[in-house]
């Protein structure tokens, strides 16, 4: 069976070393929260200004000025920190973040990766943060279905989507399987209710 | 005697603003976004705008009104689409606005530069994508980087939590996000706090936009 987007959050979380500054991107990577052991000490970074953040706020915790990237309001832990946009920006161009995860279209065997802009006529351009933490953070996770709609893989030799960053993956987490990639090309670390073989079969990478 | 005069209303202090005027706007989404002050240049009537903020509205206020009222020409933001950018939308779709799209940590560095005197700079963002085609690079460390230009406002309009009657300014939680940079990159600086609290009444040692960046401030109306 692949895995569900709960699982593979699970997945991810148990990669991430303890102690690691993290960001999370919008959508399915915010899930990944949620499954970090309370004693990991994992600090997550928000792009719009703040270290440690805690979790979604509810009820009397809701606060205008205390939202995440993706606007949804939050919480602070303990020993959180606020900072204006270029210094949080800093933290990603300057490579003090440990891991960032992010969705994606497609990722390349090299580490190349599409998540902005589908390219499509009519679609508007929206990049916010992603080219920055996609050169910036010393390990990008990407986590992502491996198959669209169509069943088309989307790790692909070269990417069609107009590109976020150039050769800036170390590692695809999908609903099949974990794969590395960068200048070596892909290599599959674990496969989730599908073989090795029948894997590389369906990629054809 | 200090650079920052404390007006009344929202109106007074964004009086003078030109059509064709560069505006720097703050927030982030909703937070930080100066509410007021957009209201008063809507009622101020300045047109041909070009707005840089790092979205492009959201529902039917603050930025969203401004576009809304047709005095924008031009957007430089990161975010335009969201799932409340109706308006943004139509008027993108409709041609009646330009928009330039700006990763965020460029957009955040081109207006810190534009703030610090820094003629340009280079970054890897981008580098290797649209967003940079027609750009100057150059490889640094084996890496390629972009030359990127500073983005200076005419006006900057932002939010902050307090202020004292010296312009010292200090924000609240993630609200604080563009204020900062905006306040040191535009001719002058415009903002809107919740309380102004006399000479003193601010921890010097917390003090983040210092008095020198800011021009007029106008408490929020309640």
């Amino acid at each position: 069976m692949p895995l569900s987007t709960d699982e593979l959050a699970a997945i991810v979380a148990r990669d991430i070393p303890p102690g690691s500054y993290v960001n999370l991107g919008i959508g399915q990577p915010t899930k990944v929260a949620d499954h970090l052991p309370r004693d990991s000490g994992v600090v997550l970074h928000t792009e719009n200004g703040m270290l440690n953040m805690g979790p979604a706020a509810t009820g009397d915790q809701i606060d205008p000025d205390l939202i995440n990237a993706g606007k949804v309001p939050v919480t602070e832990l303990p020993g959180a920190s606020y900072f204006h946009h270029a210094d949080s920006f800093a933290m990603m161009r300057g490579g003090h973040l440990d891991v960032c995860v992010l969705g994606a279209f497609q990722v390349s065997v090299t580490g190349d990766l599409a998540n902005w802009h589908t390219g499509k006529p009519g679609d508007i351009p929206a990049v916010g943060g992603a080219m920055d933490l996609a050169i910036g953070a010393k390990q990008v996770f990407v986590m992502m279905t491996l198959f669209d709609k169509q069943g088309r893989s989307k790790l692909v030799p070269t990417c069609t989507y107009p590109l976020t960053g150039i050769g800036c993956v170390s590692r695809v987490y999908t609903d099949v399987a974990v794969i590395d990639v960068g200048p070596g090309g892909a290599t599959v670390r674990e496969t989730f209710g599908i073989t090795a073989d029948e894997l590389r079969d369906r990629l054809a990478v | 005697m200090s650079r920052a005069r404390i007006l009344d209303s929202a109106d007074e202090a964004v009086s003078g603003i030109e059509d064709g005027s560069t505006v720097l706007v703050g927030g982030f989404g909703l937070a930080g976004m100066p509410f007021d002050l957009i209201d008063a240049l809507i009622r101020q009537g300045a047109k041909e705008l070009t707005v840089v903020s790092n979205n492009a509205g959201n529902g039917e206020v603050g930025l969203a009104a401004l576009l809304q009222a047709g005095r924008v020409r031009k957007v430089i933001c990161s975010f335009p689409r969201q799932t409340d950018s109706h308006v943004f939308d139509g008027l993108y779709r409709a041609g009646k606005i330009e928009l330039e799209v700006v990763p965020q940590g460029n957009l955040a560095e081109r207006i810190r530069a534009a703030g610090a005197g820094i003629g340009a700079f280079y970054c890897p963002t981008g580098a290797g994508t649209s967003l940079a085609e027609g750009k100057e690079t150059r490889t640094i460390d084996g890496r390629v980087h972009v030359l990127e230009y500073p983005i200076k406002g005419d006006v900057a309009l932002i939010s902050a939590h307090r202020a004292d009657t010296m312009g010292n300014l200090v924000y609240r939680k993630t609200a604080r996000n563009f204020g900062p940079i905006m306040a040191t990159a535009a001719a002058t600086t415009i903002a809107q706090v919740r309380e102004v609290v006399p000479v003193g009444g601010l921890d010097p040692e917390a003090v983040v936009t210092p008095g020198i960046y800011v021009h007029r401030i106008v408490q929020e109306a309640c």
